[in-house]
């Protein structure tokens, strides 16, 4: 039990359930942005809610953190491995002709998400830690309606909305490979699989379209200054 | 058929190695691939140089021996055949065809286009048996009732003959389809029962310390390999694993 993670496998199985978890992450984030779009107050509770209640921000939040470190670090560590296992490459080297693109190229989009989480981290997380702690706000006596306006804000600039929407389209495709993978490293594979296969492929298409509408939406709704 | 080869020479083990170029002419679509080779040696003993080592033995498709990596691909670009099951039908009147060895840490180039396979060798027997003794005293094969699907499946993955096709396919060198196989046909029967929690350890055990990489699932070892392995193995052996490890 203990080499777990010092076995190919294990470390298989650890890169699935971190992204499956991170998948369930996404879905939640998708809902609550998506609020926005419907109702700015029901938004700017449900994410008061998420930015203040003590379990969600001490609870789940580390959680998630170290998911995202886990996942990033490990699949570079994964990648690094990979390229030492072929030394001399080949002269002519068919890829396309036997796996996907999406399969082949897992850590250059997981690459642009990670640069995507910085920027989001930069944008987002840390100026939240400084309102938050920083600035003796303390979390209870916070504006409960902020987020609405600091969330259509982001999208103003349309480079910013540029940005955004690579990156969800990068997130898509590492995410078309990824979530129907995960079932296969964590060693699900029978007669569900086929229909499976369509569920995460259509999740994986459907969640970052989303995220992207989202995006747009509020770039061509931005409230008169 | 005239044909340019661009072939992949190297003295041993211990040399460089470049890519050679050879014009080929009078190949018939009729011949397999190793017989074109065959062709390409005697015409480079009658001019004395040194042919081109690469490995063969059945030339029936059972054996494994063959390898090469030919335009890209394990075996070529037919699906579901080894390189002496491949036709020069498959190619066109002037093609290029580039042939290399199959290119892993795990399998070092011995010479040309052999390489030393013994990885394999060595996973295998890690636990890639069964110590039931079955000399003098074996029961009838249907003492023991098994489930079609079941028998079926491990008939299946038995049915890999070890060429290394999948590890020189895959873009990481994973030797998982092989090893999951492996484990597999015994996982499958209850003969396979009693070393099943130290087999899939010790194989996968075996199979890191060879140094291959890591499987992230693209599927292409399925695509090539001659035997059409399945990747549901891959998933059993997961499930083996971490099964054996939390009971370990």
């Amino acid at each position: 039990m203990s080499g777990l993670l010092k076995s190919s496998i294990g470390r298989k199985v650890a890169m699935a359930l971190s992204g499956l978890f991170l998948v369930v992450f996404l879905t939640q984030h998708f809902v609550i942005n998506l609020l926005s779009v419907f109702s700015e107050e029901t938004h700017n509770t449900v994410s008061h809610f998420m930015g203040t209640n003590p379990f969600v921000q001490f609870g789940l939040q580390p959680v998630l953190i170290f998911g995202v470190f886990f996942h990033f670090i490990m699949g570079i560590k994964l990648e690094l491995q990979n390229r030492k296992s072929r030394p001399v490459a080949y002269a002519s080297y068919k890829g396309s002709a036997n796996a996907s693109w999406m399969s082949r190229n897992m850590i250059y989009t997981g690459l642009v998400i990670l640069a995507f989480l910085g920027l989001h981290f930069y944008d987002f997380f840390i100026p939240e830690l400084i309102h938050k702690y920083a600035e003796n706000h303390t979390a209870e006596v916070g504006d409960s309606t902020r987020y609405y306006a600091e969330t259509i804000h982001k999208f103003e600039q349309p480079w910013r909305v540029g940005i955004y929407v690579i990156s969800f389209v990068l997130l898509m495709l590492h995410l078309l490979h990824g979530f129907q993978s995960s079932f296969q490293s964590i060693g699900f594979n029978n007669k569900y699989s086929k229909a499976l296969k369509g569920f995460t492929r259509a999740w994986a298409i459907l969640i970052p379209l989303g995220f992207i509408f989202i995006a747009i939406y509020h770039h061509f709704n931005q409230i008169p200054h | 058929m005239k044909l340019t080869l661009k072939i992949w020479r190297q003295k041993n083990a211990q040399d460089k190695g470049k890519m050679v170029q050879y014009p080929i002419d009078g190949i018939d679509g009729d011949m397999s691939f190793l017989e074109m080779l065959d062709v390409l040696n005697n015409q480079l003993i009658e001019q004395g140089d040194e042919p081109v080592a690469f490995d063969h033995d059945c030339r029936e498709g059972i054996c494994g021996m063959c390898s090469l990596f030919i335009n890209g691909e394990a075996h070529g670009p037919d699906r579901l055949v080894t390189t002496c099951q491949l036709h020069m039908r498959k190619f066109k009147d002037g093609d290029t065809i580039v042939i290399e060895p199959f290119r892993a840490n795990a399998f070092p180039v011995v010479k040309d286009l052999v390489v030393d396979r013994s990885a394999f060798d060595r996973v295998q027997h890690a636990g890639g048996f069964i110590s039931i003794n079955t000399s003098g005293n074996t029961q009838d094969a249907n003492a023991i009732p098994i489930e079609k699907v079941d028998a079926d499946a491990a008939f299946d993955a038995a049915t890999c003959i070890g060429c290394g096709a999948c590890v020189a396919t895959c873009k990481n060198s994973s030797a998982m389809l092989f090893v999951s196989a492996k484990v597999s046909q015994f996982a499958l029967l209850p003969q396979g029962q009693v070393e099943a929690t130290d087999r899939v350890l010790n194989m996968v055990n075996q199979m890191d310390e060879e140094g291959f990489g890591n499987c992230t699932n693209t599927g292409a070892c399925e695509v090539e390999c001659p035997k059409g392995i399945s990747l549901e193995n891959i998933a059993r052996m997961n499930r083996e694993f971490m099964s054996a490890s939390l009971k370990g």
